[in-house]
């Protein structure tokens, strides 16, 4: 089978984000970057594929340079071989799908896998964006998944409970923490993943169809009330939380 | 509270390769996951936590450095340091364990080992199905093991061993017992698996320190061993020695851990525990202390890139690694109590790791060469004068 798994590269979720000089973008120095993390469920959900049914696993990224630093990861888990569709600009989710799917129609995988969403700017666009441009059946949010004849039955949450689907291949899926919690790379792994492959590609280029015009920060927490510090104050809080916060 | 992000105040990451930054990120994850979580009980009930040995072998934690063909990952020394650091960041006793695993079991055989005993025990104690230990010390031969009294005889095809081993790290726990005796006066290594008529391995109890580890006595009365188990390339002191500056090399790492586990610790707990109206991080004499720590430990993190640089060119002298030994560990103990003051009260709570490290570090400066012995070993070198008898 050829499996493809679309990672991203992302701030750590532990990051203290500040906002850049530009107002629209995020100050990147001293951001540590990662594997999104649901798109680690999508690895691990291949390779554990690969294991069991044979075949290869490509791992691919859209961006700058330092895309290769996750994409060496992916190799060091397990990943056959990487791919860089290169080009350090920012761009939206449509562009990022557009160039992703005019790579994977020449690729042709049986099953293409992506996070649920990107911890980034959390838009969970891409994945059914190119399912769509490729014309392709998707599942997004599955938790677990198995491979029938030409076909696969996928469990996916949904709001209060579970549902199971099933698509044909080829076939786009997204994935959510669920069966498939990500190996560590093992150091054989690491070791192995130094002469595998990352090969470079220029992306397709298209025009964005959003554009960011700012990014702000939450706006600060208002000071807390201390309402009593003995047993006293008890009922007062009860009250409060019951009338004013409304969460009791 | 947030993840643990490294010490690096001298930019040092840079001098790392993107594999030696994978390797200590998978590590430090790995610790965070599975080690973190469940040391405190472990020591307050002094076991160790075997479960982890599975674990740790599947990422190859075990023997790093050695070919693949046994099933090791052949990384270089840097890594295997940087994966030391992380393992002691946890635990010294988790990180003891497989320095003896590695540098004072795997590197003997491979290093002294026939053919035989190469292909059958290094992909055994790679993959952990089997556990070794190391048998230098005697109840009355520590910092002078020249002297030990452990005698090996050759008796038709056989040897047999008579003697005592003292402070034995995995002993009750191993399959395998690399032991040091003399055969005819010379110092030979020998490998005793469990079970062999007249060995014993009594766990010792009582330990105030490195209490997720087992110690052991070994004990050989009459015990019969096969002619095929002494380790033919050893000879002499020199070469349980050459196993001491693997693992110390190690320990040099490792103590890096325990002081930057500290340090952290103590940081994040100045900047929020408030006294006098103030975060206590505000007094001058708190930021002496953290200056202090993390001054050290930078001048640490320093003499271990360029020792492990050395160690990967095979330029390393056992005094270099003797004097890394000496001085990490002596700073991660003046850390680790600096952090506990800063603490205060609650210094010397399981909530915090801080005083498990203080009193492993007491062990980690003893073992492997007391501070003192390395004191002597390097000012041999330095003035051509041994002063230790
Ligand atoms: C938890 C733990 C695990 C251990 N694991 C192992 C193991 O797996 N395998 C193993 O073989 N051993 C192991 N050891 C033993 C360890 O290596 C010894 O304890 C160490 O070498 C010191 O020996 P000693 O305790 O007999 O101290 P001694 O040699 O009696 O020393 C006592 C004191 O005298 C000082 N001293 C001795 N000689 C001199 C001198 N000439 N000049 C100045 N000062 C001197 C020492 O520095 C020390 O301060 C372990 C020890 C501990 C605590």
């Amino acid at each position: 089978m050829k499996l493809a798994v679309c990672i991203s590269h992302v701030p750590d979720t532990a990051t203290k984000i500040t906002i850049g000089a530009d107002g629209k973008s995020i100050d990147t120095t001293g951001v540590n970057y990662i594997i999104g993390p649901y798109d680690e469920y999508a690895i691990e959900a291949a390779l554990r594929l690969k294991e069991k049914m044979t075949g290869e696993v490509v791992v691919i990224s859209l961006g700058g340079d330092a895309h290769k630093e996750s994409l060496r990861k992916a190799l060091a888990m397990g990943a056959d071989k990487a791919v860089l569709l290169k080009d350090a600009s920012p761009r939206d989710s449509f562009s990022v799908a557009r160039a992703v799917a005019d790579y994977l129609k020449e690729f042709s995988p049986d099953i293409t896998f992506f996070g649920k969403q990107a911890v980034d700017y959390d838009n969970s666009a891409v994945g059914l964006m190119v399912a769509e441009m490729l014309g392709l059946p998707s599942a997004a949010v599955v938790v677990k998944f198995e491979v029938k004849d030409g076909s696969l039955l996928a469990e996916r949450e949904i709001e209060g409970g579970h549902e199971v689907v099933e698509v044909k291949l080829p076939a786009v899926l997204t994935m959510q923490k669920g069966e498939y919690e990500p190996r560590y790379p093992s150091l054989k792994g690491i070791m192995a993943a130094k002469s595998k492959p990352i090969e470079e590609r220029q992306p397709s280029a298209s025009s964005p169809k959003v554009e960011i015009l700012s990014m702000l920060k939450p706006p600060p927490k208002p000071a807390g009330k201390i309402v009593g510090t003995d047993a006293s104050a008890v009922p007062e809080l009860v009250r409060l939380l019951h009338e004013e916060a409304k969460v009791i | 509270m947030s993840k643990f992000q490294g010490v690096d105040y001298y930019n040092i990451d840079d001098h790392f390769s993107e594999e030696e930054l994978l390797i200590r990120t998978t590590v430090r994850e790995f610790v965070e996951d599975n080690v973190l979580p469940i040391i405190e009980k472990h020591y307050e009930a002094g076991t160790f936590p075997s479960d982890l040995i599975p674990k740790m072998a599947e990422l190859g934690l075990f023997g790093p450095t050695l070919p693949q063909r046994y099933g090791c990952a052949e990384v270089n020394n840097v890594a295997y340091g940087l994966m030391m650091q992380e393992l002691e960041r946890g635990d010294s006793g988790v990180r003891s364990f497989a320095s003896v695993q590695s540098g004072l079991v795997m590197y003997p055989i491979y290093t002294f080992g026939s053919e035989e005993q190469k292909d059958y025990w290094l992909p055994k104690l790679a993959s952990g199905e089997k556990i070794g230990c190391f048998g230098l010390t005697e109840p009355d031969y520590g910092s002078n093991p020249g002297g030990m009294i452990t005698r090996a005889e050759k008796r038709g095809g056989a040897f047999v061993l008579n003697g005592a081993k003292m402070w034995i790290t995995n002993g009750s726990i191993a399959d395998v017992a690399v032991v040091w005796a003399k055969l005819d006066g010379e110092i030979r290594g020998f490998l005793v698996e469990k079970g062999t008529k007249g060995f014993e391995a009594p766990e010792m109890r009582g330990k105030h320190s490195l209490r997720a580890s087992v110690t052991s006595e070994l004990v050989f009365q009459d015990c019969e061993i096969p002619e095929s188990n002494l380790l033919p390339k050893s000879g002499g002191l020199k070469s349980p020695l050459m196993c001491l500056t693997q693992a110390r090399y190690g320990i040099a790492w490792g103590a890096l851990g325990s002081a930057m586990a500290c340090y952290d610790t103590a940081l994040r707990y100045s900047q929020s525990r408030i006294q006098f109206g103030k975060p206590i991080a505000s007094f001058q004499m708190i930021q002496e202390k953290l200056v202090h720590m993390l001054t050290e430990i930078t001048k640490a993190q320093l003499m271990c890139l360029q020792l492990g640089r050395l160690k990967d060119q095979g330029k390393a002298k056992f005094t270099q690694v003797s004097m890394a030994k000496r001085n990490n560990v002596y700073h991660a103990l003046e850390i680790a109590r600096m952090a506990r003051e800063i603490l205060g009260a609650n210094g010397i709570l399981n909530e915090y790791p801080i005083m498990r490290h203080s009193a492993n570090l007491e062990s980690v400066k003893t073992y492997e060469g007391t501070h003192e012995m390395h004191t002597l070993i390097i000012g041999e070198d330095i003035t051509g004068i041994g002063a230790f008898a």
